[in-house]
């Protein structure tokens, strides 16, 4: 199936929808998605932030679509022809998307345990405008603790449902979900019920903004003042590989996470133990330095900049990566 | 006076007893359809009565009806659309209330023509008195082998349930009805797939409204072509208004489609008059969802030809100058009314009723009820006017189902037309606390229009 986007043609197997054919281009062109999850059935459709334009249904039937679609829920159809943001329509449509999902968000970025690794704040940033025109006080809830490892703030939620997925497909059972309707709707476990079951944790992963965290992380670190390097361990949890992401200040890994690649998503889900229980570096088999875009404010804290930690003299894989470092410093 | 030909024997007493609606001719279509129609037989006459979908959208129920997809070894289901929630609209209500028999019988008829062994009839939870009706309704008819196994020795098997909803205006959205009559939460679903390839349980399924199930027996008794013949255009048969607001006789009228407006609203046969002795200043024509308009552009047309109530007059003029049919509910204004308050009273609704799974909605209903809110109290800005226009075309088309244009409609239309008396109450706040804008111009003759170069 030939699909074009924003002038760009390329190839795609059959089913694949318009955002994933975005993503085998890459680049600019790439729309952005704040509530689709590839590794989440039925998630997506719901953000509105991944509109595009179809200006030519397919070869067969080329009438353009009356509305604009959302990508992450459109298949792609021989011969269509997309535009995201070659199109002003689209443009302003996602302005006005990221306008409605800031609007009633609080917008606590300096006190916010995700800042630095939000998704809303890097859209915000890039599609968004400067200011509010909202002039009303904002939706806000209490802090709960959804069991002893995490905390749900509800007011920062943008009810992308990607929670709710993940605790429907990949823990044991599910025991939260959605109240209520509207702007009042919430995540919540009706009674306040624990989340506990071996894969819990990775609600933490899923969640694009700061609603859900990690309650033996939180107000540790700024995300940008650890490091992340890669391990793994040999976990012998049946659906869990312990390919995960340890996050360094100084000797201590502060957190643990599953890996995320470049729209967000983690690679594989890891169980609560990898995540919750092995915070000490002789758990884990170091592989190497994590390799952040440099458009994130996480690349800031730079290897190059840094003296190389402890850690890193005494394996050899981060020894190749730190060459540079070791070499300054022996020349200091 | 037009034939009656859903609310013919609403006054008969006992109506609502199997009984008395058989004595009157009632399930004659059924077993005109099962005994000498093959299913596709009733599509057919259906299509060919021009019947178009009376839930809001007017979608042609042949057409509907034949786009169901029919794999092998799955089942089929029919649901009928009983949310009813509509602010403005109350016609299904009267119908299970007082004829519930004849809901019955077209959900027997049309069930049969789509091959669905069970249906359900949807109801608004609200609406209990209309829920046990509905039931004792259907043991009646299941008692006397209208329903159940083998119909009149048919071979024919259907099973009929009433199913309460938990009284969401969001469950009348089809897609949402089918995952809260799966019993999960009212969230409407993303499409494609459409119901008709898979709907209830993943299955083929068809949603239709209370009204245009029960048209399916006059037009199955009459025949589709003697239906087609009242009306107008593609606007075929009779259909029910529900009329309310400053009225001489609100309440529920069958009119034939194409009645002029003017005849409905002034008659004494039908709305009698504006109550009190005052002048109509607005009329929302189909329901809250729809554009409103203001009295002149209400009876008349840009073209100044009459306006009469037809899918196609009253979309005369698009979005500009026209509004829709919707689902019926005729809503007058009166020279009193303001429009501010009401536009902000519809914004609430939306806000209150919208789901919240796209964010342009969720968020979207709630900022335009806040800025009514303050305008319609005395504390509102010139700019607000153009930033409600703005946020209802950020939601328009924006979102995965049609309650967030239907929230960004009522606002559009009424900045459109009463853009004064918006204006009127930022700049005499005080004055709009205590009085209202009156009917200002609202009902003065139109200009001519300008001449097509
Ligand atoms: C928010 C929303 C609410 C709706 N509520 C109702 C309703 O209460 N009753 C109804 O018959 N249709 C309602 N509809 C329309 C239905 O989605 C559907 O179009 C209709 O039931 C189809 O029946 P018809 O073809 O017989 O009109 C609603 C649509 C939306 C978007
Ligand atoms: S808590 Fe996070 S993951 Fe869950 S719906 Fe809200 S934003 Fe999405
Ligand atoms: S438009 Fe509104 S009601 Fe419809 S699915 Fe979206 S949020 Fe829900
Ligand atoms: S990512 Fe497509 S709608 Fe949210």
């Amino acid at each position: 199936m030939k699909v074009t986007i924003d002038g760009i043609s390329i190839e795609v197997p059959d089913g694949t929808s318009i955002l994933n054919a975005a993503r085998m281009i890459g680049g600019d062109i790439v729309p952005p998605a704040m509530c689709y999850y590839s590794k989440l059935q039925g998630s997506g459709g719901k953000c509105r932030t991944c509109l595009v334009k179809v200006s030519k249904g397919s070869e067969k039937d080329p009438r353009p679509m009356p509305k604009l679609v959302a990508s992450c829920r459109t298949t792609v159809m021989d011969g269509m022809e997309v535009q995201n943001i070659t199109s002003p329509e689209v443009v302003e449509a996602r302005k006005g998307i990221v306008e409605m999902l800031l609007l009633n968000h609080p917008l606590d970025c300096p006190i916010c345990d995700q800042a630095g690794e939000c998704d809303l704040q890097n859209l915000g940033f890039e599609h968004g405008a400067a200011k509010t025109r909202y002039e009303f006080d904002r939706r806000t809830f209490e802090k709960i603790d959804i069991g002893d490892k995490i905390q749900l703030h509800m007011t920062r939620c943008i009810l992308c449902y990607r929670c709710v997925f993940t605790a429907d497909q990949i823990t044991d059972h599910r025991i939260h979900g959605i109240l209520n309707r509207g702007d009042h709707s919430e995540i919540s476990t009706y009674i306040h019920a624990a989340v506990d079951n071996d894969f819990s944790g990775n609600v933490i992963d899923v969640c694009p903004v700061g609603a859900l965290t990690d309650k033996t992380f939180r107000f540790k670190n700024r995300v940008w003042f650890t490091k992340p390097v890669d391990a793994h361990r040999d976990c012998d949890h049946e659906k869990c590989n312990g390919k995960v992401t340890l996050w360094y200040k100084g000797e201590d890994v502060l957190r643990v996470t599953a890996r995320k690649d470049v729209y967000g998503e983690v690679e594989e889900f890891i169980c609560n133990t990898c995540r919750f229980d092995k915070k000490k570096t002789s758990d884990w088999v170091i592989e190497g330095p994590r390799k952040i875009s440099h458009h994130s404010v996480i690349s800031s804290n730079h290897y190059e900049t840094l003296i190389p930690l402890p850690v890193v003299k005494t394996n050899p894989l981060l020894v190749e990566a730190n060459k540079e470092q070791f070499e300054r410093q022996t020349r200091l | 006076m037009g034939r009656k030909l859903l609310l013919e024997h609403i006054n008969v007493p006992g109506i609502n007893t199997f009984d008395v609606y058989r004595s009157k001719g009632g399930y004659a279509a059924v077993e005109k359809a099962l005994k000498t129609l093959t299913p596709d037989e009733i599509v057919e006459e259906v299509k060919k009565s021009g019947l178009r979908g009376r839930g809001g959208a007017g979608f042609p129920t042949g057409m509907k009806w034949s786009f169901l997809a029919k794999p092998e070894g799955k089942a089929r289901y029919l649901v009928c659309n009983g949310d009813e929630s509509e602010p403005g609209t109350f016609k299904d209500r009267y119908l299970m209330t007082y004829i519930p028999h004849l809901l019955i019988e077209g959900m027997i008829i049309s069930s049969f023509a789509l091959g669905a062994n069970v249906s359900y009839i949807y109801v608004r939870g609200e609406m209990m008195p209309q829920i046990r009706i509905l039931e004792k309704a259907i043991a009646e008819a299941k008692a006397k082998g209208f329903l159940g196994k083998n119909i009149l020795g048919t071979g024919y098997d259907l099973e009929l349930y009433v199913q309460p909803g938990g009284g969401a205006y969001i469950c009348g959205e089809e897609t949402a009805l089918i995952e809260s009559l799966e019993g999960k939460r009212g969230n409407p679903r993303i499409k494609p797939p459409f119901p008709a390839i898979a709907g209830l349980w993943g299955c083929p399924t068809v949603v239709n409204n209370v009204e245009s199930i029960a048209a399916v027996v006059p037009i199955i008794r009459d025949g589709g072509e003697e239906y087609a013949k009242i009306g107008i255009g593609r606007s075929t048969g009779t259909k029910l208004i529900s009329a309310g607001g400053n009225l001489v006789k609100p309440g529920i009228y069958e009119i034939d489609l194409g009645l002029p407006v003017e005849e409905f609203l002034y008659s004494d046969e039908y709305c009698g008059g504006i109550a009190n002795g005052k002048r109509l200043k607005a009329v929302v024509a189909g329901g809250s969802s729809v554009p409103i308009l203001p009295a002149n552009l209400f009876l008349k047309t840009a073209a100044l030809a009459p306006r009469l109530m037809s899918y196609e007059s009253l979309s005369d003029g698009g979005f500009a100058t026209g509004t829709m049919m919707g689902s019926g509910g005729f809503i007058a204004f009166d020279e009193d009314q303001c429009i501010v308050r009401n536009t902000w009273n519809f914004t609430r609704f939306y806000h209150h009723e919208s789901c919240g799974q796209c964010s342009p909605c969720r968020e979207g209903t709630g900022w335009m009820e806040k800025v009514l809110h303050r305008l319609e109290y005395g504390h509102g800005k010139m700019s607000d006017m153009d930033l409600l226009v703005d946020v209802s075309k950020k939601i328009e088309g924006n979102t995965i189902c049609p309650l967030g244009d239907a929230a960004a409609w009522p606002v559009a239309s009424a900045i459109r037309h009463f853009r004064d008396e918006f204006e009127w109450h930022v700049t005499n706040p005080s004055a709009a606390l205590a009085g209202n804008f009156g009917l200002a111009h609202y009902a003065d003759p139109l200009p001519a229009p300008e001449p097509v170069a």
